[in-house]
């Protein structure tokens, strides 16, 4: 297979394996050509990408407009402070005005879940999910089996533990479905409010007790508590929840086998992992930081060769 | 039309022999010189060379490396064909050396344009040369010519020129593009 299944990226349920197994074979391409002293390929140059962040972002905004760059794309970036979104116009008002100026593929970011499934039904453009609220981040699930895949081989079997806010976390849902779609056990872990009640129908184990969760696990990738997203308490304190979802240097020596720690960013040292963890051998943070720029190039080539 | 034959495995050797002592010649042992095949069909050639080198003259210091053209190519996006990437690996530099391109066939000259881009991303070469088991001469899009050439071919642009590389049985065809 060489061509993607799909015209947008909205999230990884729509993807097929041979998908997930071509992008990571396009970012292999392209991991090799970020590490180059040049680190520019002339392929989008005739491409023009609208970056659309509705709310905050650091890592995916950069990684997104890194990965544009070094493709050759011409890059504009839009963020919803000092837009006229505060003067009350519409998504679709918004991103069909900057497609009258000749953009060709939208990157977008939104508080609401569905927003960029929303937008590809409405408007005449090539979408791709950078983060739609609690919903999905398919690049962020993509750079994360991407990554692992590098350090333990093919994921078939593996048994991946995520831990945290499944509930309000959409970098948990994409990668459920990654994992999922390339064939590994996923469990999730954390505060019973904070797991949802109808993840069972996703065909994941689900685990309270943190611990026992870490015994038979490939791999973790601690979640950070979405505090932007919380109207109401979830648990008594962070204290503890620390002592009892925190990743410690004694809990990861007290394991069987060496495990692979994972986390999207951005970490809360202390909170879901202490700095000694972050920072440790066993931590691939910063390759999954790495990574994303190639998966991102991957993807956004991939989708360039599908526009019209 | 009917596959033509035009090169079949021993002609081959003979042609890879001349090339391999051409290169030596002009080359000496390859202290400043680099061989890079353009991937993917390229590279098997440039193996095949390198390998004939090293076995005419075993104290070379010939290294050999493959490029992959794709994200260079003028034609992303303007064929119905889906651009595959294969991978590159240029272990060394190739600053200040002298680079020998290695393709298989010579059509167009643009494969050759998008890899005399992509070489730039890994140094400034002294010269580059080119090296082609097959020259479709008259066909030219680009002012672009080999330096070393294993056999020049007068063809239709509706025709297709197959290399094949197999165990002992390496041949060249010209076919008609369709089949």
């Amino acid at each position: 297979m060489s061509e993607l299944s799909v015209n947008n990226l909205l999230g990884i349920k729509y993807l097929n394996t041979d998908d997930l197994k071509l992008i990571f074979k396009t970012a292999d391409n392209f991991k090799e050509v970020i590490n180059r002293k040049i680190k520019k390929v002339p392929s989008l140059r005739d491409v023009t990408i609208a970056n659309l962040f509705f709310e905050n972002s650091t890592r995916t905004k950069l990684s997104f407009e890194l990965a544009q760059k070094r493709l050759s794309a011409d890059v504009v970036n839009f963020s919803s402070s000092g837009s006229s979104i505060s003067k009350g116009e519409t998504l679709i008002d918004t991103v069909n005005n900057i497609l009258s100026m000749k953009v060709d593929m939208i990157v977008m970011r939104h508080p609401s879940p569905g927003a960029s499934v929303f937008l590809s039904k409405n408007v005449d453009s090539c979408i791709i999910n950078a983060g739609d609220g609690t919903h999905e981040h398919p690049t962020q699930a993509l750079l994360d089996a991407y990554s692992l895949q590098e350090k333990i081989g093919d994921l078939k079997n593996k048994n991946i533990l995520i831990v945290g806010d499944i509930m309000h976390s959409r970098v948990a849902l994409s990668n459920i479905f990654a994992y999922q779609k390339l064939g590994a056990n996923i469990t999730v872990c954390g505060p019973k409010s904070l797991i949802p009640n109808d993840i069972s129908s996703l065909d994941v184990k689900v685990e309270t007790n943190f611990k026992k969760a870490l015994n038979d696990t490939d791999a973790v990738n601690m979640l950070r508590i979405q505090n932007e997203r919380m109207s109401e308490t979830y648990f008594p304190s962070i204290r503890e929840y620390v002592q009892q979802y925190g990743l410690t240097k004694n809990i990861l020596d007290s394991l069987e086998k060496e495990i692979i720690v994972m986390h999207p960013g951005p970490i809360n040292r202390g909170v879901e992992i202490t700095s000694e963890v972050a920072d440790s051998e066993q931590a691939i943070i910063l390759d999954q930081v790495e990574n994303g720029v190639a998966i991102r190039m991957a993807v956004m080539y991939l989708l360039a060769s599908k526009l019209k | 039309m009917k596959p033509k034959k035009i090169l079949g495995s021993n002609e081959i050797e003979t042609i890879l022999n001349r090339l391999s002592f051409q290169l030596i010649e002009d080359h000496n042992s390859f202290e400043e010189t680099v061989l890079i095949g353009i991937q993917p069909r390229g590279a098997y050639l440039s193996k095949k060379i390198s390998k004939l080198i090293d076995s005419f003259d075993p104290q070379n210091s010939l290294k050999l490396g493959f490029l992959d053209i794709t994200f260079f190519r003028d034609d992303f996006r303007r064929t119905e064909k889906v651009l595959k990437a294969s991978s590159t690996s240029l272990e060394f530099s190739i600053e200040n050396k002298i680079v020998v391109l290695v393709d298989d066939v010579l059509f167009t000259g643009r494969s050759i344009r998008a890899a005399l881009n992509a070489i730039q991303s890994f140094g400034r070469p002294k010269a580059v040369k080119l090296l082609t088991l097959i020259d479709r001469r008259f066909s030219r899009e680009l002012p672009i010519q080999p330096d070393y050439c294993g056999l020049q071919v007068d063809s239709r642009l509706n025709e297709k020129v197959v290399v094949n590389w197999e165990e002992n049985n390496d041949s060249v065809y010209l076919t008609s593009n369709n089949e």
